[in-house]
């Protein structure tokens, strides 16, 4: 079944091979784990890079396949990271308490140490009892599970709604911005549980792990890595079967494939939901590269530049996804990070932090109005014809 | 011969306008039937009814031997009862290939999980050489069905409706835009088709009907104005006045 499955699909294995070639050579050129000419900071970037280009692939499945255009993606994704986000907090903190507490001449109790981890974490809200969300955050596995369960299940209700009274178009992709928009904005309240605009940080240390973050930067270069690898494999499988054929005509043609005696509504769902969840492992992987998650990460914008990514990668082909999101992303942060040039044309000066997203914004342009098929389209051009 | 389909009437009104008015219609097993009328006379709003696309606002739509009503049930579960339609515009999957088009519409379980780990067997993949033979495909099975002609295109959703081997089958106005040629190749696919169900075939064209050889029923203002052979409703003075004397 999988070498026809590969076999098949030659995309597939050249992509695998691409991504190892890729892994290997940064982990050689890394200061962790090899010669160091790649510095920690960059290797975070690459790795929140591949995140983006994991959470693309959901998109693409979402989108380019079965023609749901959600702009509410970046919500799951920075749910993910939250669930994520609680435990590393949670712990750490736990540690540090506990060593601070062990210093004085009594030993804690335990209510004292659950009251000083409460303080040091909502002490910038003005609290310091812990919210009802919390009450998992001290458990490692049931925090994981979260990061799948909670995404999900928002996705499933919101879909379920959205899907059942037949929303589509332009109708349900405002729907999804409203709901990213709704999330973020109760994120940002200091009552809502998880510090308000603050957001959790301190993310990027392993609690309890002595291992420095160059050394723990590869750890989670490689499981970002390996995430994309099984989820580009796993968007792959699903697409290349008759499942795939469903999606697709419910892209092009939904009452037909309705009058197939197919419940179109379900299969919507339950790509929706799917992707919530890769979404979702993508942002539980991002988020601790980053060592900081606030609302900001979810407001309506940033879903609409995972769109943008898609489109310019070339949507409906999953490399061409992640050509998209890792090469937007990546010049996106050269242009941002002050690093390119600015152009002195005497009597104005193009500061590129401010004018990238003009010229973002013009290759979205370019690239609908003339190369729909985007940069993955220009793969075909070495294909042969009838090779589909 | 037992019915298969009992429409007993059935109104149902869009803003005030009454586009199905007290219809009533029966088909049995196995039966082909054409449904004329002038534009305007209710047929693709009475295939919307049938197929649940459309609610009435009274009246019953009763199938099979069990005498289920359709009314309460969604468009994906009557097309699994054993219902197809096919519509006046060719609706093909233009992206996907032939084969993929006939192995989506071949009758399987739909379920989420079966059709995720569905992969086609030998039988299935005869099944589907075969109804493109039949169909005239049987070299375009490769082919993008986006490619093919205005002609090929009807005949392959002739195609995927026989693949859902439907108990009856309603087809919108086939012959469409066709040749003379692709006229006949389809009149003859539809015949042999009701030779094994029911069928009910919507058009325009006399010569089509004609060629067909089959009950007639003449809708008129959402009613049934006539029925019989087709030269006993052309020689009803009313369907002359309605529709023929136009």
């Amino acid at each position: 079944m999988r070498t026809s499955f590969i076999a098949k699909n030659p995309s597939v294995l050249i992509f695998l091979l691409a991504l190892a070639a890729f892994t290997i050579t940064v982990t050689i050129l890394s200061e962790g784990f090899g010669i160091g000419i790649i510095s920690t900071s960059f290797i975070k970037t690459l790795g929140k890079t591949l995140c983006l280009c994991l959470i693309a692939v959901a998109m693409d499945l979402i989108w380019g396949y079965t023609g749901i255009l959600s702009l509410g993606h970046f919500a799951f994704f920075g749910l993910g990271g939250y669930m994520i986000g609680m435990w590393l907090m949670y712990e750490r903190t736990r540690l540090i308490v506990t060593e601070a507490l062990m210093q004085g001449q009594i030993p804690p109790t335990d209510t004292e140490i659950i009251d000083g981890i409460g303080n040091q974490i909502f002490g910038v809200v003005g609290s310091s009892d812990f919210p009802l969300v919390w009450a998992f955050a001290d458990s490692l596995g049931i925090q994981l599970l979260l990061v799948l369960l909670v995404p999900g299940l928002l996705a499933l209700v919101f879909g379920w709604l959205a899907f059942r009274s037949r929303v589509t178009g332009v109708y349900l992709s405002i729907l999804t911005q409203a709901m990213t928009l709704a999330l973020a904005l109760y994120l940002f309240q200091n009552d809502s549980g998880l510090r308000g605009n603050n957001g959790l940080s301190g993310l990027q240390n392993l609690p309890g792990v002595e291992a420095p973050q160059s050394i723990v930067s590869m750890w989670f270069f490689l499981a970002s890595a390996m995430a994309l690898a099984l989820g580009y494999v796993l968007a792959a499988w699903i697409v290349s079967g008759k499942f795939g054929s469903v999606i697709r005509g419910i892209r092009d043609n939904e009452t037909r494939v309705r009058f197939l005696g197919y419940s179109v509504e379900g299969f919507k769902l339950a790509v929706f939901t799917l992707t919530a969840c890769i979404a979702a492992i993508a942002g539980a992987l991002y988020y601790p590269q980053a060592g900081i998650i606030n609302p900001a990460e979810i407001v309506p914008i940033a879903s609409i530049y995972l769109a943008v990514w898609v489109a310019i990668g070339g949507r409906g082909r999953l490399y061409g996804a992640v050509i998209g999101a890792g090469f937007v992303s990546l010049i996106s942060s050269w242009f941002t990070g002050g690093q390119a040039p600015d152009i002195p044309l005497g009597f104005f000066t193009i500061k590129w932090v401010d004018w990238w997203l003009v010229l973002l914004g013009l290759s979205f342009v370019t690239v609908t109005l003339f190369a729909p098929k985007g940069i993955g389209g220009l793969f075909d051009l070495f294909k042969k014809d009838g090779d589909t | 011969m037992s019915t298969l389909l009992e429409v007993s009437g059935v109104s149902v009104s869009f803003d005030g306008f009454k586009a199905i008015n007290n219809l009533s219609f029966q088909i049995a097993e196995v039966e082909l039937r054409a449904v004329i009328g002038p534009n305007g006379a209710g047929k693709t709003t009475f295939m919307d009814i049938v197929t649940g696309k459309t609610r009435p606002d009274e009246g019953r739509v009763i199938w099979g031997d069990k005498s289920i009503s359709l009314l309460r049930m969604n468009e994906a579960q009557i097309a699994r009862e054993g219902i197809g339609r096919k519509f006046q515009k060719p609706t093909v999957f233009e992206d996907q290939t032939v084969r993929e088009n006939l192995l989506m519409a071949l009758k399987k379980d739909r379920g989420f999980f079966a059709v995720l780990f569905y992969r086609p067997s030998k039988v299935d993949l005869g099944r589907v050489d075969e109804l493109a033979e039949e169909v005239g495909l049987a070299n375009e099975l490769g082919r993008l069905a986006g490619e093919l002609s205005h002609g090929q295109k009807q005949w392959l959703e002739i195609g995927m409706l026989l693949a859902q081997e439907p108990r009856l089958l309603l087809v919108d106005e086939p012959a469409a835009g066709m040749t003379p040629e692709e006229r006949e190749h389809t009149s003859s696919l539809l015949v042999a088709a009701a030779k094994t169900r029911a069928v009910v075939v919507v058009e325009h064209d006399m010569e089509f009907v004609r060629r067909l050889g089959c009950r007639v029923t003449v809708l008129h203002e959402g009613a049934v104005l006539a029925e019989g052979s087709l030269d006993h409703v052309t020689s009803n003075a009313q369907v002359i006045d309605v529709y023929l004397g136009r």
